[in-house]
């Protein structure tokens, strides 16, 4: 990649950004249940191939497969002590893969606790987890970071300094996961869409938005929410639509073909950065990229 | 009964010390621990599950509440009959295996203790045969397992066919709940019931034990 990723964000056109990992995971093999970031050091040549294959697909981001790698959440596979281990040999395997050709992104999830007064674990204890995580990530050379499926504004907000106590300049990806409700869209902490443009820029973000959900055509109300309420960069990756269970299988109905057809929309709304979440594979990555025209 | 709607009001706040405090204050003055429960703490939560599933509330409200309903109960387990506690059945809880969420599970647990059930938390990453041994062993009229995950989910469907292997599928029936849970799924399955929130679980286990 010759240029930072915020600029190449800035310059145009529309960046494209992977899809899901879990599931194509969970189709090549991987019994569920384990935790999914120790694959990295069990089935490195898995994940270098998935890699490879949303590079073909064309995708511009490439995620590493460090979802769940704050120690809090390792801790509940008795890993916590391997973060760094797990956090940096993740982004090796992705950075040999692509060589340059795209840009390696550091992927950040909740840390599994419900943050105080609400639950039981201090906001300071979360922050320390994200620092560890994210330092791990950044020092393997990461180009950018994204903190994601937040549905807590303040835990998000606390990945984000925890990315910004780690390094001023790391480009920083932030979205939430909201829920459709009667009265419009909110993540189940109650956090809505312009708390969220407000509050995860307002942390340091450099690019904000939504990924997860319920499916493309949700997706687009709410990038439609978040340009009203931001001129900061978008970024929008949302579900192949919701699972359903066939033959104990989660099978998600929305095809590469109608996600991209909604994402001319997501486009028309000026957002800069396109992936997808649960249930899309590379084939939803080409089928962007041709219906985009990039 | 004035205390009462006190209890009732100061646990939608999530008013933890409060409702300690006046459960407190209501056994002081003589009120049946029964009516504190019922119409205090149940009658509460109730409203505070109702306003969760229209959206009026979210997340941190419930958990507070239910933090709330917790204080309060454990002024009063000591002086609930044995009619009360357990008096409604018994019921075996916990978080598929593979899958360590259990927030929602956690909610389901505290509102079937308040609604009179003994209840058996596993905890997560709860095996199939865990589930099946401690409902056997228990004497549990129903069990109730929660998933977050697609990928964790079929672990529901094994505890159902080890339930008929074991021919206890016509004692111990059960409820399944969970964010990618469904109806549809319960039915493919053949859970005997679903919950879409913490108080529709409630419900269906109740409904289920009226049955047996």
């Amino acid at each position: 990649m010759n240029q930072p990723f915020l600029d190449r964000v800035a310059n145009g056109p529309v960046v494209i950004a992977d899809g899901g990992l879990g599931g194509i995971l969970i189709e090549r093999g991987v019994r569920p249940g384990g935790c999914p970031e120790a694959l990295v050091l069990s089935q490195p040549d898995l994940l270098r191939e998935v890699a490879a294959d949303y590079l073909a697909a064309g995708a511009e981001v490439v995620q590493t497969n460090t979802f769940g790698g704050s120690p809090l959440k390792l801790a509940a596979y008795g890993l916590d002590d391997r973060t760094e281990e797990i956090n940096s040999r993740a982004v090796e395997l992705v950075r040999e893969v692509v060589r340059g050709r795209a840009y390696v992104c550091g992927s950040c999830g909740p840390c599994g606790r419900v943050l105080e007064p609400y639950g039981d674990i201090a906001p300071d204890e979360v922050r320390a987890g994200f620092r560890r995580q994210i330092g791990a990530l950044v020092e393997a050379g990461v180009d950018v970071l994204c903190i994601e499926t937040m549905i807590d504004l303040a835990e998000a907000k606390l990945a984000i300094r925890a990315a910004r106590d780690v390094s001023a300049d790391i480009p920083v990806m932030a979205t939430m996961t909201f829920d459709a409700t009667p009265r419009g869209f909110y993540t189940i902490m109650g956090n809505d869409v312009p708390a969220a443009a407000a509050g995860l820029a307002g942390a340091g973000a450099d690019v904000v938005g939504s990924n997860c959900g319920n499916g493309i055509e949700k997706m687009v109300a709410i990038a439609r929410e978040f340009r009203q309420q931001t001129t900061e960069p978008l970024v929008i990756q949302p579900n192949a639509g919701v699972p359903k269970m066939v033959d104990g299988r989660a099978v998600y109905s929305e095809s590469p073909e109608f996600m991209a057809q909604h994402a001319a929309e997501l486009l028309e709304l000026g957002v800069d950065v396109i992936g997808g979440c649960c249930g899309t594979t590379p084939a939803h990555t080409a089928a962007l990229k041709r219906a985009l025209r990039i | 009964m004035e205390v009462l709607a006190k209890i009732a009001a100061e646990l939608q706040r999530g008013e933890d010390e409060s409702v300690r405090s006046l459960t407190q204050a209501a056994l002081d003055q003589s009120v049946e621990a029964d009516r504190i429960l019922n119409e205090g703490l149940i009658a509460g939560m109730q409203v505070v599950g109702d306003r969760f599933h229209v959206h009026e509330i979210f997340l941190p409200e419930v958990l507070l509440a239910a933090r709330a309903m917790n204080a309060g109960l454990e002024i009063l387990k000591p002086h609930l009959g044995r009619t009360s506690v357990g008096a409604s059945g018994t019921v075996v809880i916990g978080t598929v295996q593979g899958d360590l969420h259990d927030i929602g599970k956690n909610l389901v647990g505290i509102m079937l203790g308040a609604a009179g059930f003994e209840v058996i938390d596993l905890g997560r990453d709860v095996s199939p045969e865990q589930f099946v041994d401690a409902a056997r062993e228990r004497g549990a009229d129903v069990i109730g397992m929660s998933a977050l995950l697609t990928t964790t989910m079929p672990a529901m469907k094994r505890v159902v066919a080890l339930l008929k292997e074991q021919d206890l599928d016509a004692s111990v029936r059960t409820v399944i709940g969970g964010a990618p849970v469904t109806q549809e799924y319960a039915r493919e399955i053949g859970a005997d019931g679903y919950g879409f929130d913490a108080a529709h679980a409630v419900d269906c286990v109740r409904s289920l034990v009226g049955q047996a």
